[in-house]
């Protein structure tokens, strides 16, 4: 597993540095990079050790080997044989009394300023709280907003401090979340639903599944609170079948707020009786559009149905019903606690609060993190992401999954925010971010997402069911050479229609992501089509594997990991590659410790004679 | 457990919940917290407190106790701890593999020096 | 079928959780998950026996249980391997991943090996994101970071004793 298990860390105090720390450094990251190591191993400055008359010093841990005197060779032979076989180098080994040394970090320590600008709200409590310990949670003011809701404030007033924080839905459209409450209380109706949506469909996005497994509380408390507000008497959580710990955690916190009196009947002595079921789902995207979603809870297939009758009017079983999202619910206790106006101090004006994202894909710090609204996505990307793990250029963005779109490098100052993010033909979405850089092609991200909606399209609608599928026939046809330029226009022309004529958000948004490369990237298309040419080296079609004769040194690992026996050639003599055996696996340049196998666009006539 | 009825009752809860926090760690010397969420998981964090609990043992130290806690977000360096002893600042340790854990027990733990090449943050998360 | 031998047992494991659930309203889906649970798979039989204990027309089972991927018509592997293919996954070489996956069991996507130990399906997002990619074996034990090679590791840990631990 890619994971630090060892640490070299090097002495650099001023003595070791005036003995050529630096360039000892230098050696052990370039021999571990060497053996593909640096990932596993991490070489750490530390402050000065205390022996400097024998530096420069360094440690192995988890040995804790103390080593003397290092030089660049010394430092290859030790990763060479201490770090790979785990065999202790004497001849360096340090000779004075390791009492007297201390192995400090250096003043500053190596921490990541991952944590300096965020906001936790949502997040409040998730790797603070023990999940499964309410009294953890109450010691956080747990459980007071409800107390202070159901004895202090009408349920108007709760709508109304709900509304003035001017909090919107954190699942994807931003939908103003008192709005909601406040149609559903305004229904005459003997039964009314709260519905906290879970069901995180997006791929890329794992926020809510981080808050039901690390403070399940919260969306109780949250979800009590809005049943109070609307008029309702019974909830339900709808998970996705693929989050069991959340729903384990969920369960355990649903029971012990009974125990408490937080749920069930009369709910801390007030004449408000509220309950909460969990109702699993079972792996349909189209579930995360609340009238399908509402059809899962029935127990039904998940289509979708015409809005209006909006949920609110009519919902779940004819009754009126609100869905929220998870993250909006985790906002919900804080805002009743602490006020609106606390609330909008971060933020913008018309996007109030903060947002959790995830960052994931070609990005140092991957993660969940907190951000107040309005923070560009530079600061976003490079201040708390961490830019590029290996240093390369970060290309673009992909935010909303697979309704979503690319935001290309160039737009990065612009803010996060619902507005803006929309204006540049991207969403928020429910805030996955997945990172690309140069080796990610702008097509082939294309048509994974059609891939995606193509099989996850209810069936209801043909503009959705046909169109889609359509529109991923040409993109696969453009992604394996047989694209012509006018397919290109085509997809473009049906993309629109199916954005204008799909039945539900699922297929008004689903041309999202062919929309939004076309916009940016549609020299990338062209390429692919008139060239013959992969830019990015991803699509199978337009690339092969060749093998620099100045740099093969015969050693044949790539001729013994090939599966498909493409790679010809004799021990110590330049290997060569058989295009036609070919099947562009990769499997080569991964085992190629000389840097001679690389990948070209266009592909290359076969020269192989058999 | 009887229920709930008052902001007074609840407010109860919320005041011997801090002392127990308190005196669990008075009585203890402090507590590590094993992130447990699906990305720790993911990257081994079962192995990760299994490895804790056994070397506590094994070096036969109970004032320390342990706890788990859901992801606190920097998932690229699960898995992830938490070690607050007494008095001191919360240290946030990443990469801890089973032999790291072992490493910042018999370090932090025992000889009461932070193991600088893996903390991640020092301070509430 | 396989199932056989424990036929009737697994039958009354079913019905008991059935009548403790029924009067629950739309409660199919949550009676699906216990049936798939109990027997790894939803073969028609058991469709049938959901139907009638539940009071539905069998083409209303039949219509839920073939609109969710979670639902299988099919045998599943006593270990079944989920290999995520979301973006986040994908970006990070999950493809190759499954083709090592496939090729190491000499399998297809969702065939069962002979030996009955294994299946390889793919899901779209665990969750797990930030440790992408990602492989899931049975329902709880996770892989992070999962590199082409680390695929027949993973797998030899289940061969003996056919689970984790």
């Amino acid at each position: 597993m890619a994971l630090t298990t060892n640490s070299i860390l090097i002495c650099a105090g001023g003595g070791c540095i005036s003995a050529g720390e630096e360039s000892v450094k230098q050696a052990f990251e370039r021999k571990l990079k060497e053996y593909g190591l640096d990932s596993v191993v991490s070489v750490v400055e530390t402050g000065c050790m205390g022996a400097c008359s024998l530096g420069p010093l360094a440690v192995v841990y988890p040995d804790g080997v103390y080593y003397q005197k290092l030089t660049p060779k010394a430092a290859e032979k030790i990763v060479e044989e201490h770090i790979l076989k785990g065999r202790i180098v004497p001849q360096y080994l340090f000779e004075g009394s390791k009492d007297k040394l201390t192995v400090e970090e250096k003043a500053a320590p190596s921490e990541i300023p991952f944590f300096a600008r965020q906001v936790k709200i949502a997040l409040r409590n998730v790797g603070v709280v023990d999940p499964l310990n309410i009294e953890e949670y109450i010691a956080r003011d747990g459980y007071f907003a409800l107390n202070k809701a159901l004895t202090k404030m009408t349920p108007e007033d709760v709508i109304k401090e709900i509304k003035d924080s001017g909090l919107r839905g954190r699942g994807g459209a931003g939908f103003p979340t008192a709005i909601k409450w406040d149609i559903a209380r305004k229904q005459k109706s003997d039964v009314k639903y709260m519905i906290c949506n879970a069901d995180e469909g997006d791929p890329g996005a794992f926020m809510d599944r981080s808050v039901l497994e690390g403070d399940p509380h919260s969306i109780v408390e949250a979800m009590t609170i809005a049943g109070y507000a609307i008029g309702a008497q019974k909830g339900f959580v709808y998970v996705r079948a693929e989050y069991p710990l959340a729903i384990e955690r969920l369960g355990k916190a649903i029971e012990t707020a009974h125990e408490y009196g937080f749920l069930g009947e009369n709910i801390m002595g007030s004449n408000f009786s509220f309950d909460i079921e969990i109702r699993i789902g079972a792996g349909a995207f189209v579930c995360g559009e609340e009238t399908a979603l509402m059809q899962s809870v029935e127990g039904k297939r998940g289509q979708p149905k015409v809005k209006p009758p909006f949920p609110a009017e009519k919902g779940l079983w004819g009754k009126p019903s609100v869905i929220n999202n998870v993250e909006t619910l985790a906002m919900v206790a804080p805002i009743i606690l602490r006020g609106a106006s606390w609330f909008r101090q971060y933020g913008t004006e018309k996007s109030p609060g903060t947002k959790v994202f995830a960052l994931a894909g070609k990005i140092k710090n991957t993660g969940l993190v907190e951000v107040p609204m309005g923070i560009t996505l530079r600061e976003l990307l490079y201040e708390i992401g961490g830019g590029h793990p290996q240093g390369k250029q970060i290309k673009a963005v992909q935010t909303g999954g697979p309704s979503g779109g690319v935001i290309p490098a160039e737009y990065f100052d612009t803010p996060v925010d619902y507005e803006s993010l929309a204006k540049l033909g991207a969403i928020m979405g429910s805030g996955g971010m997945i990172v690309l850089d140069e080796d990610d092609c702008m097509v082939d991200v294309a048509k994974f997402f059609l891939g995606f909606t193509v099989e996850e399209s209810c069936g209801k609608c043909t503009p959705c069911r046909e169109g889609t599928k359509v529109m991923h026939d040409l993109l696969e046809k453009i992604t394996s050479g047989e694209g012509a330029m006018e397919d290109i226009d085509k997809l473009e022309q049906l993309a629109q229609i199916v954005r204008d004529s799909s039945l539900c958000g699922l297929g008004q948004t689903a041309p999202n992501p062919v929309l939004s490369t076309l916009k940016y990237y549609r020299h990338e298309y062209e390429a692919h089509v008139k060239d013959s040419m992969c830019l990015s080296k991803k699509c199978k079609a337009f690339i092969s594997y060749v093998i620099a004769p100045d740099k093969c040194t015969g050693c044949t690992a790539c001729a013994r990991v090939c599966p498909s026996s493409a790679i010809y050639g004799e021990v110590r003599k330049v290997h060569e590659i058989d295009q036609d055996a070919c099947i562009r696996c990769g499997s080569c340049i991964e085992v190629c410790r000389f840097g001679a196998i690389s990948k070209v666009t266009p592909a290359v006539e076969n020269v192989v004679s058999k | 457990m009887s229920k709930v009825k008052s902001l007074e009752e609840l407010m109860k809860i919320k005041e011997e919940a801090l002392q127990n926090i308190k005196m669990r760690e008075s009585g203890k010397r402090g507590k590590i917290v094993v992130a447990m969420g699906t990305c720790g998981i993911a990257a081994g964090a079962k192995d990760t407190l299994k490895a804790i609990v056994e070397d506590l043992n094994e070096l036969k130290i109970d004032d320390i106790s342990v706890v788990q806690s859901g992801c606190m977000g920097l998932c690229e360096v699960e898995p992830t701890i938490e070690v607050s002893l007494e008095g001191q600042e919360p240290i946030v340790y990443g990469h801890v593999t089973p032999e790291n854990a072992k490493r910042i027990i018999r370090s932090h733990i025992l000889e009461g020096k932070v193991v600088s090449d893996l903390i991640v943050k020092r301070g509430e998360v | 079928m396989a199932v056989c031998e424990r036929h009737e047992e697994l039958y009354e494991e079913l019905d008991s959780y059935i009548d403790q659930v029924k009067d629950k309203p739309g409660i199919l889906i949550g009676v699906l998950h216990k049936a798939q649970e109990i027997f790894g798979w939803l073969p028609q039989e058991v469709q049938e026996h959901v139907a009638e204990k539940l009071n539905l027309p069998v083409s209303e089972v039949y219509g839920v249980v073939t609109f969710y991927n979670h639902f299988s018509t099919k045998p599943k592997g006593k270990n079944e391997i989920k290999v995520c293919l979301g973006t986040a996954c994908y970006v990070k070489g999950a493809d190759r991943v499954m083709d090592r996956m496939l090729e190491e069991l000499g399998v297809q996507l969702e065939e069962v090996t002979p030996d009955g130990l294994f299946s390889v399906h793919a899901v779209r997002c665990l969750g797990a994101c930030s440790m992408a990619p990602v492989v899931l074996v049975g329902e709880k034990d996770f892989y992070g970071k999962v590199t082409p090679d680390m695929v027949t590791k993973i797998i030899s840990a289940y061969k003996r004793g056919g689970s984790h631990e």
